[in-house]
């Protein structure tokens, strides 16, 4: 599996850290109620097929990067720099 | 049909011709006591030990493949019982007693073999860590011995004892832990469930579960709609895919996890071997082949196959440990679907749903967990209460931060187990 890093290329799988489902996009504000909080810190689709999920360029530029790919093939489908993304909503 | 050495002998000495099916291939009925979803290893006990212990027997199983054709025929087989933290400890201290009677339980031979499991330790401090852990075990009831580096080498002599970055120091052997053949233990349930009236439905996959004010009345199916009193999910793997027909959000990640046999060699590894510095085990199994496995690829997956750096990483670590495996050749590889919970340890418990249940999040530790799941599971549908061993398996305990366990204690996250 390659990832596309928005401001590095194509790079392998093994630079990248990986951090789950990109919820972290979409963090409650401090004062949400407590089911909104266990949804972000633990419930998750867990989609077979199109997720988004983030991933940390560690082993490169350092850049958080959400990855759309699709969890039964392995097919990267696209690749945006968290910074662009958050707080749109819909993070997944 | 039961199985004997005298029925062995005469089927041999008459061209085996007698040897029936070993359970029915049934079509569904319109209703049922109980569906279980999902025709694996936990999903035939639970209904094994449903007939079995409760006297339930108005049951079907509804699998969207074969039975057995998931994770129960997807693993590396190894039987222990050597978990550390209350609620875990139980469980599988449980199911390893049931794993020593299964054979005789089912009549039917699913190779238990205890060979004996042997977790190294490289550090003084993780010489620390495995004591206190030999002490739960031994404190469960369970065993659990300490060898000093001449102890493992007596079991163990092909060892890199003097690898410079990961020396040996030691190890914890559990004499009771080894390994099972995983098809004929779904199998013998299997046999036993449809022996005592459970219908088995191969080629069934429930498309949704039917819910009135609360209250589930059945699923609808590729081959029609099946009314039921009681429903248990028990589809580790595909566990978030099913709960959401029922509206649940489950806190499982999907991740796979690899494995690999290699071709068949004359005995040489007596054991379960795990390194203690990477993730990385090995036995052998009775056909010859070296079973082995490592850590999950670490990112969300239903592929059913890894991808080429998690490969790298566990032959790297095989070969550290025991470079003799080195000339081996790798004959087969694949991944496994593993539910992945918060904190590394499983759910076995009611939904929102009145008489809808829930068993998953199995991480990368189902197959040794088999009997004492379907009994605990059983138990739950049967009467409405936890069984005793799975009483802390609570589907809430995420949202209320009660009552996690998590062994490794690195923290009750997703992706840090």
């Amino acid at each position: 599996m390659r990832i596309t890093c928005p401001t590095c290329g194509e790079r392998d799988r093994r630079e990248f850290y990986y951090a789950g489902a990109a919820v972290a996009l979409d963090r409650p504000d401090a004062g949400a109620p407590p089911e909104a909080w266990d949804d972000y810190l633990h419930n998750r689709d867990n989609p077979a097929g199109v997720t988004r999920d983030l991933w940390y360029h560690e082993y490169g530029c350092a850049a958080w990067v959400v990855v759309t790919r699709n969890t039964v093939t392995h097919e990267v489908l696209k690749t945006e720099l968290a910074s662009d993304v958050k707080g749109q909503g819909n993070a997944g | 049909m039961r199985f004997s050495g005298l029925r062995v002998l005469k089927e041999g000495l008459t061209g085996n011709k007698g040897w029936g099916a070993h359970w029915r291939d049934a079509s569904p009925r319109e209703a049922y006591d109980v569906v279980i979803i999902g025709g694996g290893g936990h999903g035939l006990s639970t209904a094994y030990y449903l007939a079995k212990n409760h006297g339930i027997t108005n049951v079907a199983v509804l699998e969207k493949g074969y039975l057995g054709g998931g994770n129960i025929g997807r693993n590396t087989t190894i039987v222990r019982a050597n978990y550390m933290l209350p609620g875990n400890a139980e469980f599988y201290s449980h199911s390893l007693k049931l794993w020593e009677g299964l054979e005789q339980e089912l009549n039917y031979n699913v190779m238990m073999s205890q060979r004996g499991q042997i977790v190294l330790f490289h550090s003084d401090g993780q010489r620390d860590a495995l004591a206190r852990k030999g002490n739960a075990m031994l404190g469960q009831g369970d065993d659990a011995e300490m060898l000093s580096r001449e102890g493992v080498r007596r079991h163990l002599p092909y060892l890199d004892f003097d690898n410079a970055r990961f020396p040996i120091y030691g190890g914890i052997l559990q004499r009771r832990a080894g390994t099972a053949r995983h098809d004929a233990v779904a199998w013998g349930f299997a046999r036993g469930a449809s022996d005592r009236g459970v219908d088995l439905i191969q080629n069934c996959e429930v498309t949704g579960i039917d819910i009135e004010n609360g209250t589930v009345r059945g699923v609808q199916t590729t081959r029609g709609a099946i009314r039921a009193k009681k429903v248990a999910i028990i589809v580790a793997g595909r566990s978030s895919q099913v709960a959401a027909m029922a509206g649940m959000r489950l806190p499982i990640e999907s991740h796979v996890l690899q494995a690999f046999v290699s071709e068949g060699l004359k005995p040489a590894i007596n054991h379960v071997v795990s390194f203690g510095m990477e993730h990385f085990y090995i036995s052998q199994s009775d056909k010859g082949g070296l079973v082995f496995g490592g850590h999950l690829d670490m990112y969300a997956s239903y592929a059913a196959r890894g991808n080429l750096p998690g490969v790298e990483h566990v032959m790297e670590a095989g070969m550290a440990l025991m470079p003799m495996v080195g000339k081996a050749k790798v004959l087969r590889a694949w991944g496994g679907i593993m539910d992945m919970s918060p904190d590394g340890s499983p759910i076995i418990d009611k939904t929102p749903t009145e008489g809808l249940f829930l068993n998953c999040g199995w991480n990368y530790g189902g197959f040794k967990a088999v009997p004492a799941s379907g009994w605990a599971t059983a138990h739950l549908v049967a009467t409405g209460t936890p069984h005793e061993t799975a009483g802390k398996f609570r589907l809430d305990r995420f949202r209320t931060g009660y009552g996690l366990m998590d062994e490794e204690a690195s923290g009750a996250q997703h992706n840090l187990h």
